[in-house]
């Protein structure tokens, strides 16, 4: 049923004449929003969305989702890193660093034509702080205890007043989608420059242009230039490259090396390396006190010259060159020098030296007898790494370290696991040697990883939920992580961290092994494109896109 | 023995020859890598390549043949004497013992095999040596794949505990261990032989299945499971012909398995 049809069954009903005057009201701005013609974008999902609540959001589909739609107060600009204005004219963080206030863009309305103002704001945070709500992204912004203070100064200002300070707060709202206090249509009402239209389970998501969206570009056109955007949920990555050859897809968002490759050979116009990602792959030993492995080997595990030698024979550039098929670099630390402001550019990678590795050790008690590494009490150095079945990468990893360990004379038997066995191993009972698993990172602030390095955090893998820090470095690193945390200043909280990443280098709990490239590819098709390696990669400047058929 | 057979017999003697030969007809060992030519194409040097870490294809095939094609018997063997021993037993002494053993094989039948592999394989020890890996994945299927020959057991020896033959030795005063071993187990032998040959396909199958689920066999040793994994992702046939290799090999293998079979079969009829 087009557009006039449905007016038509409108204006026959008496009752319904203002409903009416709005409905064709809609029509007119679709009908000029359409005359853009910036053509339909699809690509794929790799799960099911599990909600359309931007509030709720954990999983990636619906992280998409709420980039398309989500209407924000800042922005985190995925090319410059740099925070910009949105649905907020200004804002300034106070100077204790526990409280926001927004100057808010006027004359702004939801995708159902609702009113947008301070209201909305106060009525987003309230919501999202509410703890019953057990909101991810609310996650963020606890400190301490107490709640949060909103307060609506006019229908264009609003202050957020958090219990205790919140590091890095204004970048934090790059997340926060607002919502819409008074739209009967709740959730479903968005500031985005798209709106969820139809949503077939399994299938499709369909989004189409929102026509009350409030961007304009430089010549004063209307954003966005797309009519619609079509999600096909597909999770089989061989079917979803083949639609892209086919050209039944736009993009791919996320491409492993290996079908880059296979892609770049015969179309390397449509493939994009933007090179380090946030994204890292390492290997860790359990340090867990009461992990059910022999004395000795914990021993082994909780010596650092013993962690640092393992980490010294591990060839990385191997790593990259043949797993990655050179679409990764040696990692040097915590974060990737794509982190532009949060990497510690002192930091270089650990330089591959077999021979220094064994030096080393045998300095520390451990002797070679026939090919084989054996501890001062003449226990042969053998351990297992497992890591997730199906991945392809991590296994590829886990078999050239058992033969850089083999050089110097260490066995390493490679066990893969289905991922709920590895986490149940890794989290409850602890029953493992090494792990090699990954980081994904989605925010630039070391903030983000509060629940990995507190010694106390569950995810503190190789130790979790420690008591009191067990070592003298690990107690620094809880007083730094803190000190960054509760300071305002961007100066302090980055020599604070910067530490951080300094002994954890020095220490090597995790043994950091490559930062993989953001690899992705866009057909010829679609003009505007320009992938970074922030997510999401692609379309990240998706009101900006034009699609060409 | 037909043409066919001949050339059955002659294709799994060359195979599993070359497999034993792997230490003086593979190039190298199946788990050196050759890193600055990971992933080539069939060369003089690497027969069938290398694959994607650098270890070369041919040498992962023999050692992989000699894996797989010496322990899947195995595991058949020990399969079916454990068919024999529940199955022919039960179906011999009949009665409640039939039903009771037939029972037991229903409950074995309905178990999800693969979640229950999957969980066997998390509950194992970690730090087992792939020798050990490969041993315990191979005497896991052999433990669990004798159902279906136990129930074709009991109803053949069921059958032979009521035919005139027994009936007959029994009436003439046969003691009854006397009367199992010398009329009921050679009565049995074909049925046995039959599918001792039907399981080793099977094993085959289900270790490659287990690889590609990253069970089984440990790296670095190979097996046609892990082999087979490369076949993953591969987008066109024409693309990369010799990866094809160790499937071809596993289908002429099963193939010459499923002809030796027939000739078992006849003699069961």
């Amino acid at each position: 049923m087009n557009n006039h049809e449905q007016n038509s069954e409108r204006l026959a009903n008496p009752c319904g004449k203002v409903i009416a005057v709005a409905v064709l009201c809609l029509g007119f701005l679709l009908g000029q929003a359409g005359a853009q013609g910036g053509g339909e974008l699809r690509f794929c999902l790799r799960n099911e969305p599990k909600t359309f609540d931007p509030l709720k959001v954990e999983d990636d589909a619906s992280a998409a989702i709420r980039y398309l739609t989500g209407g924000v107060l800042v922005r985190v600009n995925r090319q410059t890193q740099e925070l910009e204005p949105e649905l907020a004219l200004s804002w300034k963080v106070s100077k204790d660093g526990r409280q926001i206030s927004f100057r808010l863009r006027s004359g702004v309305s939801f995708s159902d034509g609702t009113a947008f103002s301070a209201e909305d704001v106060a009525y987003t945070v309230q919501q999202l702080m509410d703890p019953a709500l057990h909101s991810a992204t609310g996650d963020a912004f606890r400190s301490g205890t107490g709640s949060v203070e909103t307060k609506v100064i006019s229908p264009a200002q609003v202050s957020i007043r958090f219990p205790a300070p919140v590091a890095g707060l204004d970048r934090l709202f790059d997340q926060v989608a607002i919502l819409s206090e008074h739209s009967p249509k709740k959730e479903m009402a968005v500031l985005g420059p798209f709106m969820v239209a139809d949503y077939k389970p399994g299938s499709t998501v369909l989004l189409q242009r929102n026509p009350y969206y409030w961007k304009t570009d430089e010549q004063g056109r209307k954003l966005p230039y797309l009519d619609s955007i079509e999600l096909d949920i597909q999770p089989n990555r061989d079917v979803e490259m083949l639609r892209f050859k086919r050209g039944e897809l736009d993009l791919i968002n996320s491409l492993d090396s290996e079908y880059f490759d296979k892609l770049a050979a015969t179309s390397p116009q449509l493939v994009h390396d933007a090179g380090p990602s946030l994204d890292s792959e390492q290997l860790w030993f359990n340090e867990v006190a009461k992990a059910p492995i022999p004395s000795y080997k914990k021993n082994w595990f909780r010596s650092v010259s013993f962690r640092r030698a393992i980490s010294e024979a591990i060839n990385r550039d191997d790593l990259s060159r043949i797993v990655f098929h050179g679409h990764a670099q040696p990692a040097m630390g915590p974060f990737s020098p794509a982190n532009k402001f949060w990497f510690n550019s002192k930091l270089k990678p650990q330089a591959y030296d077999p021979d220094a590795a064994l030096k080393a050790l045998q300095t520390d008690g451990f002797r070679m007898e026939n090919g084989t590494l054996k501890d001062k009490d003449g226990n042969e150095v053998v351990f297992s790494i497992i890591t997730n079945a199906g991945n392809k990468a991590r296994e590829r990893m886990a078999v050239l370290i058992q033969d850089d360990l083999q050089k110097i004379g260490i066995h390493v038997n490679v066990v893969t696991l289905d991922f709920p066995s590895l986490i149940e191993r890794m989290t409850q009972t602890f029953d493992y040697e090494a792990i090699i698993l990954g980081l994904t990172n989605v925010d630039l602030d070391p903030n983000g990883e509060m629940n990995v390095w507190l010694s106390s955090s569950e995810n503190h893998q190789w130790n979790p939920q420690e008591k009191t820090p067990e070592t003298s470095w690990e107690a620094e690193i809880d007083r730094l992580m803190r000190a960054q945390a509760s300071s305002s200043d961007a100066k302090q909280r980055k020599e604070a961290f910067d530490r951080v990443q300094e002994i954890v280098v020095e220490q090597e709990p995790f043994i950091f092994l490559i930062n993989k490239n953001a690899l992705s590819a866009v057909s010829t098709t679609v003009h505007g494109a320009a992938p970074v390696i922030l997510s999401p990669q692609t379309f990240w400047n998706a009101e900006r896109l034009t699609v060409s058929k | 023995m037909s043409l066919w057979r001949k050339l059955a017999c002659g294709i799994l003697a060359l195979v599993l020859g070359a497999a034993l030969a792997a230490n003086w007809l593979a190039p190298a060992g199946y788990a050196k890598q050759y890193r600055e030519a990971t992933d080539s194409s069939p060369s003089r040097t690497h027969w069938l390549g290398t694959d994607e870490i650098g270890r070369d294809r041919f040498a992962r095939l023999l050692y992989g043949t000699r894996i797989s094609l010496l322990l899947a018997p195995a595991a058949a063997l020990l399969s079916t004497l454990m068919a024999a021993l529940i199955g022919g037993l039960a179906g011999y002494l009949g009665g409640i013992w039939a039903r009771m053993a037939m029972a037991v094989t229903d409950l074995f039948m309905s178990l999800p095999w693969l979640f229950l592999l999957i969980t066997a394989r998390a509950l194992m020890p970690l730090n087992v040596s792939p020798v050990v890996s490969v041993l315990v994945t191979f005497m896991l299927l052999g433990l669990l794949g004798w159902t279906t020959a136990a129930r074709v057991l009991c109803t053949t020896a069921g059958s032979l505990r009521t035919s005139d033959f027994i009936r007959q030795a029994r009436a003439a005063g046969l003691p009854k261990q006397r009367l199992f071993w010398m009329h009921v187990v050679p009565n049995l032998k074909p049925v046995l032989y039959a599918q001792f040959w039907i399981s080793i396909p099977v094993f085959i199958l289900a270790e490659a299945n287990l690889g590609i689920l990253g069970l089984g066999v440990a790296e670095p040793l190979p097996s046609w499971g892990s082999l087979l994994k490369e076949l993953e992702g591969l987008v066109s046939v024409g693309e990369e012909p010799w990866k094809f290799v160790p499937l071809i090999l596993l289908v002429v293998v099963v193939t010459s398995f499923q002809l030796l079979l027939s000739r078992q079969e006849e003699v069961a009829a």
